[in-house]
């Protein structure tokens, strides 16, 4: 296998007639802690759910997106077998996504479906090493404890963290987070971000996640790639990301910021102070 | 802005249709065309008459409701129950599959189109009907209405199964499609168990709906308690009939008191 593991080239898309993403192009080596940063609307989610084939590029774009080495889309087509690819490839929402009525244990084992036999994925019969598998999971969540209750029963934070132990079971080498923390408060969003620190550096395995708070990205990742307008305003390693560089990012974003503009120049320090 | 001063100071109900002329305009054509319907509709009153005096034969004849025959009563009662499980049972499993179909978010446009259709045609015409139609095709008896209330259930179970499944929370969708889950397994985990309540709840309306449609069915000659109590009329057992009616009446409060509890306690 390559170094590289995620390879973007070309990537535009179109909701409509307002561009999201234009012509944006990167590579992430294998083993990467990589923060993806920018305003909102700045094309963020988009670009991760590209990774996963979950939305297509544009049709006549000569775009093409490359996981470990498998085509996932060319030309704003799904290539085949991508969705076996796609078992490799772990996904993490801001809204959790736990099927909220199934059991924690249950909600952790799921992500097993996709890399299962067939028929087994369709009744559902997970062996005994699954379970096995998905206690460990839990256990490295550190979540054992409530693997029987129900999934809709949990704190924003503990779902996340079921949420990173589904993606453990699929055993994912590449772990994308769209927006992991950003409806957590502060510890719960420690925890989830430690978490994933660990995993990285415990089992190697690459995360992407998008965040709207550069100071986590500061803290958490080694490099990160800024998006501004649906193209790539900066890539490289994160102490190169600086202050100046960050006001240039958000600056004349206030468009997709409405509630930051309207806040006293004095406030953000003010809320620091407080938080 | 001369109108807006206090000239009265109590508020008044805007009228439901602003226009005054297209207001007494409705008005009047409605209370016009009642009437005018009233006038040309064939009322033979002196047949009506004569069919008071028969009506009053037929109530003082009921009293007191019979209970002689009652195997038979109970025979008819369970055979309406066994109508209304059985189609209960064969309209979920069919409607199942057809809601999936019928929902515009997990199917393709043909089979939603395909699915759309059955449940309307399904929909289009009062089990009456449908009995009418099936006791010509299979005879008279109980099969006729077990085919009739599947129809029936099909029509009422799979329409709002698939609205609900319309409205389901697409992002676990998206979390297992995203983990590479194959189609079938995602309806499995992310889809069933978001549906889930909403499908028992229905189960039980759709069970005390077919016993009450059951005893209707009966009546054209698609077997159960509609039929004794067809037959009872037939033989101007009028007492006999009216002790029929009151047990349907008991039954069908009770099931819906039952069905009712469960439904609340599951919702």
């Amino acid at each position: 296998m390559s170094l590289t593991t995620i390879a973007v080239e070309h990537l535009s898309k179109t909701f409509g007639h307002s561009p999201v993403l234009q012509d944006v192009g990167f590579e992430i080596r294998a083993g990467e802690r990589v923060a993806l940063v920018g305003p909102s609307g700045s094309g963020k989610s988009t670009l991760l759910r590209h990774l996963v084939g979950l939305t297509k590029a544009n049709r006549h774009s000569d775009s093409r997106v490359t996981v470990m080495d498998r085509c996932i889309q060319r030309r704003g087509r799904l290539a085949r077998g991508s969705r076996a690819q796609r078992c490799r490839t772990g996904y993490i929402f801001q809204q959790f996504n736990l099927v909220g009525r199934l059991s924690v244990m249950t909600n952790v084992l799921i992500g097993r479906l996709g890399c299962m036999p067939r028929w087994r994925a369709l009744i559902g019969r997970f062996t005994p090493e699954e379970h096995e598998m998905a206690l460990r999971s839990l256990k490295r969540v550190g979540l054992e404890e409530l693997a029987h209750q129900r999934a809709n029963t949990l704190s924003g934070g503990q779902m996340q963290r079921v949420a990173i132990a589904r993606v453990l079971m699929q055993d994912a080498d590449i772990i994308l987070a769209d927006e992991p923390i950003a409806s957590l408060d502060p510890r719960s969003a420690r925890e989830v971000m430690d978490t994933l620190q660990r995993i990285n550096e415990e089992d190697g395995r690459t995360i992407v996640v998008s965040l709207h708070q550069v100071d986590y990205a500061r803290d958490y990742c080694q490099r990160a790639i800024a998006l501004k307008h649906g193209q790539v305003y900066f890539d490289g390693p994160i102490d190169q990301l600086t202050d100046i560089r960050l006001a240039y990012l958000y600056a004349n974003a206030e468009l997709d910021k409405p509630h930051e503009s309207r806040f006293p120049a004095s406030a953000p320090t003010a809320l620091r102070v407080a938080g | 802005m001369s109108t807006a001063t206090p000239s009265s100071r109590h508020w008044r109900k805007p009228p439901f249709i602003t226009n005054p002329l297209l207001r007494w305009g409705i008005l009047i054509g409605c209370v016009v065309y009642a009437v005018w319907a009233l006038y040309t509709l064939p009322f033979d009153w002196a047949r009506i008459q004569e069919g008071m005096s028969r009506a009053q034969r037929i109530f003082s004849g009921a009293f007191p409701p019979s209970f002689e025959r009652s195997e038979l009563l109970i025979e008819g009662l369970l055979e309406s129950f066994k109508i209304a499980i059985l189609a209960t049972l064969l309209g979920l499993a069919l409607s199942v599959p057809i809601a999936f179909m019928a929902a515009r978010n997990i199917a393709a446009k043909p089979i939603y189109l395909l699915g759309r259709g059955l449940i309307i045609t399904a929909r289009s015409f009062h089990p009456v009907i449908v009995a009418i139609l099936f006791v010509k095709a299979v005879g008279f008896g109980p099969i006729a209405g077990v085919l009739t209330l599947t129809i029936y259930s099909i029509g009422f179970v799979a329409k709002m199964l698939a609205e609900r499944i319309e409205e389901i929370d697409w992002g676990q969708v998206e979390a297992l499609r995203s983990s590479g889950t194959r189609y079938v397994a995602v309806l499995q985990f992310a889809v069933l168990p978001q549906i889930m309540p909403r499908q028992i709840g229905l189960a039980m309306y759709q069970l005390d709906s077919n016993l009450r449609a059951s005893a209707v069915v009966g009546i054209v000659g698609a077997g159960g308690i509609g039929a004794t109590l067809m037959n009872a009329f037939g033989r101007y057992d009028y007492a006999f009939a009216l002790a029929i009616t009151l047990v349907i009446i008991a039954v069908i409060l009770v099931v819906e008191a039952i069905s009712g509890r469960i439904r609340r306690n599951i919702w």
